[in-house]
């Protein structure tokens, strides 16, 4: 469950679940949050979950609400967003990003359309209004539908961004000598309808493949089959007649 | 004559990927009834795997024998019998999956998503339930033509959230339909008219939230001439990214097009149809040279 912690010129003072489905901030005594201050309006913004997702929505209040510096109106809450109200700050905390183990990701569930069109129709036409519907109850019932109670959890920003291997580039060794940087993850050699071969780019390295022709391409004079060909650093590849070097740029 | 496995190049791949313990996709290809079907099973233990397993095998077995039959092409009341056959068959696959959970408690609450593409008479009908999708690749561009029945979906349709942000939600994975889960099931369907050079792929979940558009279309231009290597690279790529789900792929190329044969257009218009399937004929001649 997401969490928020509310903290003043850098002093934390509370940390608040994000429980419910509608949490509402404000000045006022009748606010999930409430943050007595007269830079607050008495119902300053409020925050709306669905499931996973939670969206913050300003007001109109008088002094705004601010979300890692820029003003907004409507924002969808991102893990690590800080949200600004005058002096106050809350930090967006979804721990669901943290906590899910591989085991855990995004197992397929159906949601019901019924429930669906609670929610959705609730969002839509009351603006992030006043009805609850639980999100435990909704929760629940996606559960139930798949037998397996396995949260709905998938992460972008726990998704680690693949290494990508040193950059390389190869060199024509006849004629114009001419060098070409492997920056896609897909390069294409040779020509179409003859003989085309393809040099991937990928986490472990470059791998040469053979895609069209009767030809196959021939790396250090060895031709190869129809299988992916690691490529080491000062290969000589040879395509469609055309002698070409792969080197590591360093 | 050509048959429609002239026409149709195929490539299929499916993988578990990287992280789950089984794969609960499955795809059925046949060239030459021109069906091609994937899904992507869910329910607990193996329940997904019999889910999707079922989806594709009676469904693609149905369909290639009532295709063998009466052709995809032919006309029938409420339209072309290859759209009236597909979601009538899907009905009764979901009545088969939906009574199999209800009788065997392992596999209570199994179900799937679908899609299901019917080629015939110089078309494409797609059928979808769930967020399995079809994209078409034309002239190098890469068009989505089915919408997914997710909650993300809605959302985006709904204005809440933009398709920016949908790639950071963490309500991915909540279809709003499957197939297998109620008594009946609301399949949408489309049909759309196909041109020679085409290139059709259908994918599970696991290859689109992988991996971006942009590089699956770099991957259908770069290794298009190769179905088979390129089928296998969109899935070697979802896995390179970390393959958190199953990732399966059809692809099927249009080499060249496939009208309907004229003498079974003209016989389709019935008795006294001498004026009537000469005009079709010309109609056919002139269809075939402007396209």
């Amino acid at each position: 469950m997401a969490k928020l912690i509310l903290s003043m010129d850098g002093l934390v003072l509370k940390d608040i679940s994000v429980s419910k489905e509608r949490m509402s901030i404000g000045r006022k005594s009748h606010n999930d949050i409430q943050i007595d201050n007269l830079a607050i309006s008495g119902e300053h913004a409020v925050i709306v979950t669905l499931l996973n997702d939670s969206f913050l929505e300003d007001l109109g209040s008088t002094n705004g609400t601010a979300v890692n510096g820029q003003s907004i109106k409507r924002h969808f809450l991102q893990d690590g967003d800080v949200i600004e109200l005058g002096k106050y700050k809350l930090k967006y905390v979804n721990e669901a990003v943290q906590q899910t183990t591989p085991a855990d990701f995004e197992k397929t569930v159906v949601l019901r359309p019924d429930m669906l069109r609670q929610t959705v129709a609730q969002v839509e036409s009351k603006g992030f209004g006043d009805t609850q519907v639980g999100a435990a109850a909704l929760g629940l019932g996606a559960a139930d539908a798949a037998a397996t109670p396995v949260a709905p959890v998938f992460a972008e920003a726990a998704h680690v961004a693949p290494a990508q291997p040193p950059m390389a580039a190869i060199q024509v060794l006849s004629g114009s000598g001419k060098t070409l940087d492997l920056v896609k993850s897909l390069t294409t050699l040779g020509k179409p309808g003859v003989q085309v071969a393809v040099i991937a780019r990928r986490p472990q390295g470059y791998f040469i493949t053979h895609v069209e022709g009767a030809g196959f391409p021939v790396v250090n004079g060895k031709t190869l089959d129809a299988q992916a060909h690691a490529l080491a650093d000062h290969d000589v590849i040879e395509i469609a007649g055309v002698k070409m070097e792969f080197f590591f740029k360093s | 004559m050509t048959t429609l496995a002239d026409v149709l190049d195929v490539a299929t791949a499916s993988h578990t990927g990287m992280v789950r313990p089984h794969n609960e996709d499955s795809v059925y290809a046949n060239s030459d009834s021109g069906v091609f079907i994937l899904a992507d099973g869910m329910g607990g233990y193996n329940a997904g795997e019999v889910a999707s397993d079922m989806a594709t095998s009676l469904l693609g077995s149905t369909l290639d024998d009532l295709f063998a039959v009466q052709p995809a092409y032919s006309d029938v009341s409420g339209g072309k019998y290859g759209e009236v056959v597909l979601v009538r068959e899907i009905s009764a696959t979901n009545r088969s999956i939906y009574n199999a959970a209800q009788s065997n408690p392992q596999y209570a609450g199994m179900g799937t998503t679908l899609v299901a593409s019917v080629f015939h008479d110089d078309a494409v009908t797609v059928a979808h339930i769930g967020d399995s999708r079809l994209y078409r690749f034309r002239n190098d561009a890469l068009e989505q033509l089915t919408k997914d029945h997710s909650l993300l979906q809605e959302q985006i349709d709904g204005g809440i959230i933009t398709k920016a942000q949908a790639r950071h939600s963490q309500n991915k994975n909540l279809v709003t339909r499957a197939l297998g889960v109620d008594l009946s099931v609301d399949t949408e369907m489309h049909t759309y008219p196909v041109l020679p050079g085409d290139l059709y792929l259908l994918c599970s979940d696991g290859l689109n939230d992988m991996i971006e558009d942009e590089e699956i279309a770099m991957a259908l231009e770069a290794l298009g001439a190769n179905l088979s290597l390129c089928a296998t690279h969109l899935v070697q790529m979802a896995n390179d990214n970390g393959g958190r789900d199953n990732v399966s792929v059809i692809l099927v190329r249009v080499k060249c097009v496939f009208p309907a044969p004229i003498s079974a257009l003209g016989a389709a218009g019935g008795a006294g149809n001498g004026e009537h399937g000469f005009w079709q004929r010309i109609w056919q001649r002139l269809r075939y040279w402007f396209r």
